[in-house]
């Protein structure tokens, strides 16, 4: 595994999940959806398993670098 | 609130050193009679130095205060000649368990290999440990301690340091050649020096207490986050000696102390706990707030910090006790060595260089365990309930889940102590880690090293190795009855292991010769 963040286009459907992600959220509180994306980001960095690649996105997810 | 530990005033005695017009010379003096002075006192009294403890009390903890005693600081009392008391009379436990509401989230085993001597912990009040302490001091007939003595001012010089003490009969003055600061996490000697002691405070009090209850309750560590009986906040149950359960109740941050001290405040929230009908009797209890924090050096010339007085973290993981007494095994034997001319003062430089990254480790453990315990914002608290709601359903997400990481001792890899690998080794003990316990013919491994250097050989003569005043260990595949040291320490082919006498190993070898562990050794005596 590298460590280095993929930020190339990976899906093949990025409407549908973008969709879906909005979806799931629309009839959500404020805390539910706050909390729909908390469990959201931890089943996706397991999912990713790689440390370094998790901790890449974090960094690039922080507002400064985005 | 009283306990019912029958404690014992220790008479403060009026001494010779009071009415001197000179202030009389000590080569040691022990700031601080607790937990990690009287473990350092009675290491450097089986070294043969006598030593001054002075303690501002007149008993040992009052409290139970650090219950947990690990593995590694059990093998340490062994070698102080208290450990066989400390399990007999401890509780032992290796089964942790973390529950969400009334689920149970997942269970732990803390020392799933057998062949050690002693368990991962046993719960032990620290009165007793102390009080074992105290007595091994007085059998071992060297060295003094004194109650009712507590150190005010401290005066550093280049060759020595001066002490003011304050007692019953006012103060007196003494000089020392050296200086050990174990007087606490609000150690005297610390503000008196004016030295920073950087880190933070966490918000949250916890009410702790020992209820006296006669149960039939698992032997275990049972967390809870969010339990039905203390919504909202974290639970702790833990059995100690003598039917006494510490339970741990977070209050989160606007408690009002007085209030909750209360017997009529504390009474409603145990029984929540324990059940109405439950009976018991709160034998004490206290209120806390944490803090993490250490001092950027731990040795100042002629004084040297250990414990609470040079570092301080949260009680989640059973850091605090555990981590002094390996402080105390470090620095023994190095100013022992020093105080015998074995050994330069740079020597010193190595405790700092050990311990420092040592209660590095344990504040972030404990920081972190504090976080996910009592979350210091609204994002951390989400993060926290989604993981403990994930939890629930997914094991991924219990490996997030922090009630604590337990305490294991250091792994000095980084020491100047440590020389590198000579040889090629597959696993097994690497310099600067503590030995493994493994069984050893009749005994036990670490029985074995004792307090001293030694050179363990498996496979080689130990006639090349007569010439260099180093006890020598030979074992044959006989003495290694279960194949474990073969096992721990990768010797199932020849090789040796120089170990200090904290028991760490220094070096490790294939082929060792007499001059490449003379070598070994120098530069664990700390010679460049």
């Amino acid at each position: 595994m590298t460590a280095t963040l993929d930020t190339s286009p990976r899906l093949k459907r990025p409407d549908d999940v973008y969709q879906a992600l909005m979806d799931a959220q629309k009839t959500m509180t404020a805390r539910e959806a706050d909390l729909f994306r908390a469990r959201l980001v931890l089943l996706l960095a397991n999912q990713v398993g790689d440390d370094a690649v998790v901790l890449a996105a974090i960094e690039a997810a922080r507002p400064e670098t985005s | 609130m009283a306990s019912r530990f029958a404690y014992v005033a220790y008479p403060y005695r009026h001494v010779p050193d009071q009415d001197t017009a000179v202030p009389a010379h000590h080569a040691v003096i022990v700031a601080g009679g607790g937990l990690v002075g009287l473990t350092f006192a009675v290491d450097m009294a089986l070294r043969g130095h006598d030593v001054l403890v002075l303690d501002d009390n007149d008993r040992v903890s009052v409290g139970s205060r650090s219950i947990c005693v690990a593995k590694r600081s059990l093998e340490i009392f062994d070698r102080l000649g208290i450990g066989a008391r400390c399990a007999q009379k401890g509780v032992v436990w290796n089964t942790g368990k973390v529950l969400h509401g009334d689920r149970l989230l997942y269970a732990f085993d803390l020392l799933p290999e057998k062949g050690h001597r002693f368990p991962a912990f046993v719960n032990l009040q620290q009165y007793y440990v102390e009080t074992f302490l105290v007595e091994r001091f007085a059998e071992l007939g060297r060295g003094e301690l004194r109650w009712k003595n507590r150190v005010s001012g401290v005066t550093p010089h280049d060759d020595h340091v001066a002490v003011e003490v304050e007692t019953p009969d006012g103060p007196y003055r003494m000089t020392c050649d050296w200086l050990i600061a174990a007087d606490g996490v609000k150690s005297s000697v610390r503000q008196a020096l004016d030295l920073p002691f950087a880190g933070e405070s966490f918000h949250d009090h916890f009410l702790i207490t020992d209820v006296v209850m006669a149960s039939d309750m698992p032997v275990e560590r049972r967390f809870w986050f969010d339990p039905p009986f203390h919504g909202g906040k974290s639970a702790l149950l833990h059995k100690q000696p003598d039917d006494i359960w510490r339970i741990d109740l977070q209050l989160g941050p606007e408690a009002d102390r007085e209030a909750e001290m209360r017997e009529e405040a504390i009474v409603p929230r145990l029984k929540a706990m324990l059940g109405e009908d439950a009976e018991f009797t709160i034998d004490w209890s206290s209120l806390y707030t944490f803090q993490c924090r250490r001092m950027e050096h731990f040795h100042h010339g002629r004084v040297v910090f250990v414990g609470d007085a040079a570092h301080t973290v949260s009680p989640f993981g059973a850091r605090g006790g555990n981590g002094g007494i390996q402080d105390a095994d470090n620095l023994a034997w190095k100013l022992a060595a020093i105080l015998e001319g074995r050994a330069g003062e740079t020597l010193l430089e190595s405790y700092e260089a050990e311990r420092v990254p040592a209660a590095d480790e344990n504040i972030l453990n404990s920081t972190r365990a504090t976080d996910f315990i009592a979350p210091k914002n609204a994002a951390m608290e989400l993060f926290r309930e989604a993981v403990l709601g994930l939890a629930d359903h997914h094991a991924f997400a219990r490996a997030f889940v922090n009630s604590g990481r337990l305490s294991v001792p250091h792994n000095c890899t980084a020491s100047p102590l440590a020389s590198p690998d000579q040889g090629s080794f597959e696993g097994g003990v690497a310099p600067g880690c503590p030995a493994r316990d493994a069984p050893l013919g009749e005994s036990w491994l670490l029985e074995r090293l004792g307090g001293e250097f030694v050179l363990l050989l498996a496979g080689h003569d130990p006639a090349q190795f007569a010439a260099l005043g180093l006890r020598v260990l030979a074992i044959g595949a006989s003495d290694d009855r279960d194949g474990l040291i073969a096992a721990r320490y990768d010797l199932a082919t020849p090789g040796a292991y120089l170990f200090r006498p904290d028991q760490l190993v220094a070096a490790r070898f294939r082929a060792p010769t007499a001059a490449g562990v003379q070598a070994a050794l120098e530069r664990a005596m700390g010679q460049p």
